[in-house]
C-alpha cells in the first residue's frame, strides 16, 4: 500500500536534485531548468497532500504554481535572451556587476 | 486710564525693525528721520505718561500695565508687565529725552558713514531694551532688558568691525573695536552671570519675580541683615558692577570708547551704565535689609570714584579721560546708594546723563572738526574755531567739576552731604579728594582742548593707524570747523539742562528739594536732618575741592607751565601706575584670560579634538573596516548567494527537527 | 483483486519514481543544454503519471500539455536561438560545487526524514477519490477556481499579462535608445 510518504521522499528528492541543477551549473537555462524541477517537486507534494487528506486545495494551488512558472519562464528566458545579446556569453558568474 | 505704557519701548523696537529690515533700501535721509522719530514719539508718550502720573494722589503714584502672560510654568509666572512709578518716570524721561537728542546729534554724526541704517537700528534697537529694563514690573523683564541693552553695547562699540583701529593721529595703541566689543560683552556676561544667580535665589526664596511680591515678601518674611538677603544683594550687585563699569569689572568701559561717539554719549554714559545704579535702587527694599551690601556699596563706589579718577588724571585720550570720568561719576552714584541716599544717587544719574552726553557729545564734535583726531596733545586752541562747543562743553565741565550752582554741583553735594550725615567720614573723605581730582582732569581737558595756542597746523594731514580702510577722513588736510546744526543745537538743549538742571534738587539750606518729593513715594525714607551749618560746611567744601582743583588745572596747563613734567619725573612710579591704569588689564589678562584661553584651547584640542573626535571617527573607522572585510562576501556571485540560502534553509530545518 | 491492484499501484510507482530521479539527474549532469531540456521532459512525464495515481488525471493532462508542451519548447525554442556553450558545468570553486552536492544531500535527507516521520492529519476532506471520480475532476477544479479561489485566479491572470509584457520588453532589441534613427528602418 503506497503512502503519502512515498510521494513526499519522492518530492524532496527531486527538490533537492533541481537546487543542485541551480548551484552548480553555469548555465542559466539549466538553472531555470532546476528552478522548474524544484516546482514540480512542490506541485507533487501538493497533490500528494490533497489526496490523502481528500481536500482539493492543494490541486488548485497546483494550477496557480503552473501558471507563476509559465510566467517566470517566460521572463526568465527573455532575460537570458537580452543578457546574451548583450554580452555574447550566458555565465552566470560572469554576470556580477552587483558585486560590491 | 489709557494703556500707552507699552508704546514706549515699542515705538523705538518698530524703529529697529524697520531700520534692521529695510534700512538699506531706504534713502539715508529716511532711514535716520525715521530713528529719530521714534524715539522722540517715545519722548513725548513719555511724559505724557509721567504727567498722568503725576495727576495721581501721591501715595498712589503706580501705573502698573499688563501686556500678556509671558512664562507660565506650574506656580512661577512672568507678565511682559510695565511698571511706571517716579522712580522709572525719572528714567524713562532720562532714556527718551537724552536719547533723542543723540539720536538726532547722531543724524549729523554719522552723515559720513556708509553703514546707516545698521547703526540706527542698534540705536533704536537699545532704546527698546533700556526702556524695557526700566519700565519692566518682574526681574526676569528686567533682565531681558539687561541682556538687550549689553547686546546692543556689543554691536554698537563693535561698529566698526571692519578697521583695526579707530584712533587718528595718535602713537598710542588701542584695542580695535571688535576686541573691545567682545571684551566688553564677556566682562558684562561675568557680572551677568552674578545677577542671574540672584535672580534665581530671588526666585528660589519668594517664589515670584515681580517687584511687589518680592518687595512685599522681603519686607515680611525677613529680618534686617538676613542672610539669604545679603547674598541676593550682593549678586545682584555683581551684576551692577559689569554693567555699571565698577571696580573689579570696570576695564571694559574705556574701550567701549572704540565705538562712535554718539554711542559712548548714549550708552556709555548716559544710559546703559546706571542700568546698575537704577536695579539697585529698584531693590532699594532688599538692599536695605542687607546693611552688610550696603557696606560692600559704597566702599566700592567710592573706590570706583577714586581709581577710575587718578587714572582720568593722565590720559591723552579725550575720549578715555570722559570715559574714566564716567567711570568714578558712577561710582559716586553707587556711594549714594551704599549710604541709603538713593534719591541722591539717581538725582546725580540724572545730572551725569545730561552733562556727560553734553561732554561726550562735544568732544564728537571736535572729532569730527579735527578728522577724528582726539589726542589732547595735538588739540588746542580750538575755541577760537568752534565757539558753540567750546561754551557747551565749557557747561558740561563746570557741572561735572561741580562748580556752583551747575547741576553736578546739587548732585555731587547731596550724595558727599548724605554720605557725611550717614557717618561714613572716611569714605566721605575720599570722595572730596576725587572731586578735587574731577575738577582737575576736566579742566586738564579743557585746557588742552580749546585752550592755548594750537598743536596742529591748518591744513596738516593726519592718519589713522589703518590708513587704506579708512573712510576718507585721513586723506583731508586738517580745516576745523563749527558743528552743523543738527549737531550743535542737541548740545545747546543738553548745556541748557545741564546748567540748570539742578534747581530741581536744591540743598536744604537753599529751597526746596523737589526731586527728592518725587521720589519720596518710592523710597518712603525718613529724613536724615542735619544742621544748616553743617551743611553750609559741606557745600563749602565741595565747592572748595572744586575750586582747587580747577586752579591747580589752570596753574598746569594754562601757558607753558613745565610743572607736569617735573611732576611726572618726581614720581614716575605713580605716573606708570596711573598711565597704565594700575594694571589692572594685564592682570586680568594673565590671571583670566590666559587661564581661560589656555582651558578653552585644551577642551579644543584634547577633549574635542582627541577624545571625542577620536571616539566619532573611532566609530566610523571600525565599520568602514568591518564593511571592508564583509564586502568580499558580497562577489555578485549569485549562486553563492543561492548556495548560501540553501546552507540557512537546511540550518534552520535541522534546528526544528532536531528539537525534541 | 485489491492485491494485484496495490502491487500494480506499486510497481507503477517505483517505475515511474526511478524514472523521474535518474531524469532529473540528467537534467543537472548533462552536458548538452538539449539533453537537460529533454531530460526535463522525462521528469514531466513521470510526475504526469504519478498525478494520474493520485486521483488527478486532469492535472496529469494539464502537466503534459503545458510543462512538457509548452515551456519545454519554450527552453529549446532559446537553446536554438542562443546555442550556447555546452560546457558551463561546475561551480567558480571547487568548494562551491562540493558544497553544493554536499548541502543539498543534506537538505534532501533532513526532508525525507521529516516526511518519514511525520504523521498524516485524519483525512477529513469531503472530496473522496469516490466523489471526485463520481462528480468528474475537471468539474470539481473548475467549480473551486471559479468560487472559493476566484482571487488568486484573477491575480494569476494578471501575473500572466505582466510575464507577457515583460518578457516582450525585455527581449526587444533596443535601438532608439543609441540615437541613429536609420536603424529601425533596417
Amino acid at each position: 500500500m503506497l503512502t503519502v510518504t512515498h510521494y513526499t521522499v519522492l518530492s524532496a528528492i527531486l527538490f533537492s536534485i533541481g537546487a543542485l541543477a541551480v548551484l552548480i551549473r553555469r548555465n542559466p537555462l539549466i538553472m531555470f531548468m532546476g528552478i522548474e524541477l524544484m516546482l514540480n517537486a512542490v506541485n507533487l507534494a501538493f497533490v500528494a497532500f490533497a489526496r490523502y487528506l481528500n481536500n482539493m486545495d492543494g490541486q488548485v494551488f497546483v494550477f496557480i504554481v503552473l501558471t507563476v512558472a509559465a510566467a517566470e519562464v517566460a521572463v526568465g528566458l527573455a532575460l537570458v535572451v537580452a543578457i546574451f545579446r548583450a554580452r555574447e556569453n550566458v555565465d552566470v558568474d560572469e554576470i556580477d556587476a552587483l558585486k560590491g | 486710564m489709557s494703556q500707552m505704557l507699552w508704546l514706549i519701548p515699542a515705538l523705538p523696537l518698530v524703529g529697529a525693525i524697520i531700520n534692521g529690515a529695510i534700512g538699506k533700501r531706504l534713502p539715508r535721509a529716511m532711514s535716520a528721520w525715521l530713528a529719530v522719530l521714534m524715539v522722540t514719539a517715545s519722548f513725548g508718550v513719555s511724559v505724557l505718561a509721567v504727567l498722568n502720573l503725576v495727576a495721581l494722589p501721591e501715595d498712589a503714584r503706580v501705573i502698573h500695565e499688563t501686556l500678556y502672560q509671558w512664562v507660565g510654568v506650574g506656580s512661577f509666572s512672568a507678565n511682559v508687565a510695565f511698571w511706571l512709578d517716579p522712580l522709572s518716570a525719572v528714567m524713562i524721561l532720562v532714556v527718551t529725552g537724552v536719547g533723542a537728542l543723540i539720536h538726532i546729534y547722531s543724524v549729523g554724526y554719522m552723515a559720513h558713514e556708509e553703514d546707516y541704517a545698521r547703526f540706527f537700528a542698534a540705536m533704536n534697537l537699545f532704546a527698546f531694551a533700556m526702556l524695557t529694563l526700566v519700565l519692566a514690573d518682574n526681574y526676569l523683564l528686567m533682565y531681558l532688558g539687561w541682556e538687550g541693552v549689553g547686546v546692543c553695547s556689543y554691536l554698537l562699540i563693535g561698529f566698526w568691525f571692519n578697521r583695526d583701529s579707530v584712533a587718528v593721529g595718535t602713537d598710542e595703541k588701542f584695542l580695535s573695536p571688535r576686541s573691545s566689543a567682545t571684551k566688553a560683552f564677556v566682562v558684562n556676561r561675568i557680572g551677568d552671570f552674578g545677577f542671574m544667580l540672584g535672580v534665581i535665589l530671588m526666585f528660589w526664596t519668594f517664589g515670584s519675580l515681580a517687584f511687589e511680591d518680592v518687595f512685599q515678601g522681603a519686607e515680611t518674611m525677613f529680618q534686617v541683615g538676613a542672610p539669604v538677603i545679603t547674598i541676593m544683594t550682593l549678586l545682584l550687585f555683581m551684576g551692577a558692577t559689569g554693567k555699571s563699569a565698577q571696580v573689579p569689572l570696570y576695564i571694559w568701559l574705556p574701550d567701549a570708547m572704540a565705538g562712535p561717539t554718539p554711542v559712548s554719549a548714549l550708552i556709555h554714559a548716559a544710559t546703559m551704565v546706571t542700568a546698575g545704579v537704577y536695579m539697585v535702587a529698584r531693590s532699594h527694599v532688599l538692599y536695605e535689609l542687607a546693611p552688610t551690601t550696603l557696606a560692600v556699596v559704597a566702599v566700592i563706589g567710592t573706590l570706583t570714584a577714586f581709581i577710575a579718577a587718578t587714572i582720568a588724571l593722565v590720559q591723552n585720550d579725550l575720549k578715555r579721560v570722559l570715559a574714566f570720568s564716567t567711570v568714578s561719576q558712577l561710582g559716586y552714584m553707587f556711594f549714594a546708594l551704599g549710604v541709603s541716599a538713593f534719591s541722591a544717587g539717581i538725582f546725580h544719574l540724572m545730572t551725569h546723563a545730561f552733562f556727560k552726553a553734553l561732554l561726550f557729545l562735544a568732544a564728537g564734535a571736535v572729532m569730527h572738526a579735527m578728522n577724528e583726531m582726539i589726542d589732547m596733545r595735538r588739540l588746542g586752541g580750538l575755541r577760537k574755531y568752534m565757539p558753540i562747543t567750546f561754551a557747551t562743553f565749557l557747561v558740561g565741565a563746570l557741572a561735572l567739576s561741580g562748580f556752583p550752582l551747575f547741576s553736578g554741583f546739587f548732585s555731587k553735594d547731596e550724595i558727599l552731604a548724605k554720605g557725611f550725615a550717614h557717618g561714613e567720614v572716611g569714605l566721605w573723605a575720599v570722595s572730596v579728594v576725587t572731586a578735587l581730582m574731577t575738577a582737575f582732569y576736566t579742566f586738564r581737558a579743557v585746557i588742552l582742548t580749546f585752550g592755548g595756542k594750537p598743536r596742529w597746523k591748518e591744513g596738516e594731514i593726519v592718519t589713522a593707524q589703518d590708513e587704506d580702510e579708512h573712510s576718507g577722513h585721513g586723506a583731508r588736510g586738517l580745516h576745523p570747523h563749527e558743528a552743523p546744526p543738527v549737531m550743535w543745537v542737541p548740545l545747546a538743549v543738553l548745556a541748557v539742562l545741564a546748567a540748570f538742571g539742578g534747581f530741581i534738587g536744591l540743598p536744604h539750606v537753599l529751597g526746596t528739594n523737589y526731586f527728592d518729593q518725587f521720589l519720596e513715594p518710592v523710597f518712603q525714607q525718613p529724613h536724615v536732618e542735619i544742621s544748616e551749618t553743617l551743611e553750609w560746611t559741606l557745600i563749602a567744601i565741595s565747592t572748595a575741592a572744586a575750586l582747587v582743583g580747577m586752579f591747580i588745572a589752570f596753574r598746569f596747563y594754562r601757558g607753558s607751565s613745565t610743572a607736569p613734567a617735573r611732576l611726572t619725573s618726581y614720581y614716575p612710579w605713580l605716573y606708570n601706575l596711573w598711565v597704565n591704569k594700575y594694571w589692572v588689564d594685564q592682570f586680568y589678562d594673565f590671571a583670566v584670560a590666559r587661564p581661560g584661553r589656555w582651558l578653552a584651547n585644551a577642551f579644543w584640542v584634547d577633549v574635542d579634538g582627541r577624545i571625542i573626535n577620536g571616539i566619532a571617527d573611532g566609530l566610523g573607522r571600525t565599520f568602514k573596516n568591518v564593511g571592508q572585510s564583509l564586502r568580499s562576501l558580497h562577489a555578485g556571485y549569485m549562486r553563492g548567494y543561492a548556495l548560501a540560502m540553501l546552507i540557512g534553509i537546511v540550518v534552520v530545518i535541522a534546528i526544528v527537527v532536531m528539537r525534541p | 483483486m485489491t492485491d494485484y491492484g496495490a502491487f500494480m499501484e506499486a510497481l507503477v510507482f517505483y517505475l515511474f519514481a526511478i524514472l523521474g530521479v535518474l531524469a532529473a539527474l540528467g537534467v543537472v549532469i548533462a552536458r548538452s543544454p538539449v539533453r537537460s531540456a529533454l531530460s526535463l521532459a522525462l521528469v514531466f512525464l513521470a510526475l504526469a503519471a504519478m498525478y494520474v495515481l493520485l486521483n488527478a488525471p486532469f492535472l496529469a493532462v494539464a502537466q503534459i500539455m503545458i510543462y512538457a508542451g509548452a515551456v519545454l519548447i519554450l527552453f529549446l525554442f532559446v537553446i536554438m536561438v542562443l546555442n550556447p556553450r555546452l560546457d558551463l558545468i561546475g561551480g567558480r570553486t571547487a568548494a562551491q560545487t562540493v558544497a553544493a552536492v554536499i548541502f543539498a544531500a543534506a537538505f534532501g535527507v533532513l526532508m525525507s526524514v521529516t516526511f518519514a516521520a511525520g504523521q498524516l492529519a485524519p483525512a477529513t476532506g469531503v472530496f473522496t477519490p469516490e466523489y471526485v471520480s463520481e462528480a468528474g475532476h475537471v468539474q470539481v477544479i473548475g467549480a473551486l477556481l471559479f468560487s472559493e479561489f476566484l482571487l488568486p485566479f484573477e491575480i494569476a491572470s494578471l501575473l500572466l499579462l505582466i510575464a507577457i509584457v515583460g518578457a516582450m520588453v525585455l527581449a526587444r532589441r533596443e535601438r532608439v535608445r543609441h540615437g541613429d534613427p536609420r536603424q529601425d528602418l533596417r
